[in-house]
């Protein structure tokens, strides 16, 4: 049944493929994320991880099946829609995907701008949000003048300024050493806590033991480990 | 709208090189149209100077009587189109010959008697300056029985009439050319910019940013740069253009090279154009870009 019914479910995968050309990326995809969950996607590179969190926020299209998310039937909705599917998400990118010509500040408060929000309370929010994450001393710095462990500390504020649903990070802690991942983990549980989904696709282990919360595992395409639905 | 604004102001200052070569293809782009046009005015003023100088000579025929003459200048006055006409007795011509004829006075001197006509001088209303005016003016005076002949140097007339015609037409042709070539080269330019600029447009996408949101502040952009473009150019035109023309000046006489710099209406249209141009280089380009 594909009715979105499940009040409790924010996100429902229903027998999702993916193909690129003859290369089979992801196969068969069943899955159901509740509200407030904190999933990890497990597995080795190149098993689907990257690209099933990208066909959540529609940044491609599946190649065949359904998903819905919040409600929205992605292979339904209207290209105008988009944005508005895209806000309830926080993205966490494996490489950060910041600006480089824009300051923290402005890296941040895109979110914002683009939803219409108000100048001084963009200021106001954006202020709070990074001191929140530990970075307000460099409001003003470029992206490319900040460490590893600040550029994802930016990426994170500006995954949840816009006060998102659910956040989606990509090996959010890849590149980084461990006291850094400590600080990034612990700003994605402080989002769980206050009732956020989370949604973490990475191979690290250490990480998925500290975090604890459900697993999935990817592998060739598939989806292994704790049955989804 | 203040916040696209705010963003076109900052993406300007953060993307500076960028910018400026932006603007800097705009100006060189509106330098050169601009340019053809101040040469193909000034020209085209040239030409209405020397079509304004156009006359009509009728020669009376000899047995007529000078008491006639007012008479006769009546009726010309009388035809639509004339403004002036003056009267040049065979006295006053033949005075008027030997001046431009001082070197072959003795010419004259064998003379007899005054071999030449009685005649009136015509001149024209503006309107009535063209080819085929003159012609049916000329043809409404040698009707007149007192006229024997009638001359405006009619060859003269109608290949000068031909030459501006078509330099009219290759000044249109090319002005069009020109502009076009402006568009092209303004596009590419900020269709780079916007390729350089593609994982900025992407994450804007990524992070919820509608369309609108998007593009807004990339046109509003490009009509700041277009009008800085458009600016520079005709400064630098206006700059090049006193050097030159002070030179000129002193080199010809003043009546035959009045030249003049664009009027205001001109390089504000100019400056217009060029906000259109940045524009509609910006438009074309996103569609595309966003398309892809």
């Amino acid at each position: 049944m594909i009715d979105g019914k499940d009040k409790s479910s924010i996100i429902q995968m229903f027998h999702v493929h993916k193909h690129y050309g003859s290369k089979k990326a992801l196969i068969d995809i069943n899955l159901n994320i509740s509200k407030n969950e904190f999933l990890f996607i497990s597995g080795p590179s190149g098993a689907g991880k990257s690209t099933l969190l990208r066909l959540i926020y529609l940044g491609e299209p599946v190649s065949e099946g359904q998903i819905l998310v919040d409600g929205m039937n992605l292979s339904r909705i209207f290209p105008k829609r988009i944005p508005f599917l895209r806000r309830k998400f926080g993205i966490i990118f494996q490489d950060y995907k910041l600006i480089s010509t824009k300051t923290v500040f402005d890296n941040v408060a895109l979110v914002l701008e683009a939803s219409g929000k108000k100048r001084k309370f963009i200021e106001k929010k954006v202020r709070s949000v990074l001191r929140t994450v530990g970075i307000e001393q460099r409001i003003n710095a470029l992206p490319p003048s900040l460490s590893g462990g600040e550029q994802q500390r930016v990426a994170i504020a500006r995954a949840v300024v816009g006060v998102p649903k659910i956040i989606l990070a990509d090996e959010p802690t890849g590149s980084l050493d461990s006291d850094s991942a400590d600080i990034i983990l612990n700003l994605l549980k402080d989002f769980h806590t206050r009732g956020g989904t989370v949604i973490v696709a990475t191979h690290d282990k250490e990480l998925i033991r500290k975090a604890g919360g459900r697993i999935l595992y990817l592998k060739q395409g598939h989806l292994l480990g704790p049955t989804p639905i | 709208m203040a916040t696209y604004y705010h963003r076109a102001v900052q993406d300007i200052k953060n993307n500076g090189f960028l910018s400026t070569v932006t603007i800097i293809t705009i100006a060189l782009s509106i330098l050169i149209v601009s340019a053809f046009a101040l040469f193909f005015t000034n020209a085209n003023n040239v030409m209405n100077y020397w079509q304004k100088g156009i006359r009509i000579m009728a020669y009376l025929k000899p047995d007529i009587s000078q008491k006639n003459f007012p008479d006769i200048k009546r009726k010309i006055q009388g035809i639509y189109g004339v403004q002036d006409v003056n009267f040049i007795s065979k006295e006053e011509a033949f005075k008027r010959l030997k001046e431009q004829m001082k070197r072959q006075s003795s010419i004259l001197m064998n003379l007899n008697e005054n071999p030449l006509p009685d005649a009136f001088e015509i001149c024209m209303i503006a309107s009535s300056q063209r080819g085929e005016k003159v012609e049916e003016i000329a043809t409404k005076i040698e009707s007149l029985p007192s006229i024997e002949v009638v001359e405006y140097g009619q060859k003269w007339l109608e290949r000068f009439t031909n030459i501006f015609y078509l330099f009219r037409l290759a000044g249109y042709t090319m002005g069009g050319i020109f502009f076009m070539a402006a568009v092209f080269i303004v596009t590419n330019t900020i269709r780079l910019v916007i390729y350089t600029r593609r994982e900025e447009i992407e994450i804007m996408r990524l992070v919820g940013a509608s369309e609108k949101f998007i593009r807004g502040p990339f046109y509003i952009e490009s009509i700041i740069q277009g009008t800085l473009g458009g600016i520079i150019g005709i400064a630098v035109l206006f700059i090049t253009f006193k050097l030159i023309s002070s030179n000129l000046e002193h080199s010809f006489k003043y009546e035959l090279l009045n030249i003049k710099f664009l009027s205001h209406e001109f390089y504000c249209g100019i400056i217009l154009c060029s906000m259109f141009v940045g524009w509609l280089g910006c438009y074309i380009s996103l569609k595309q870009f966003l398309k892809a």
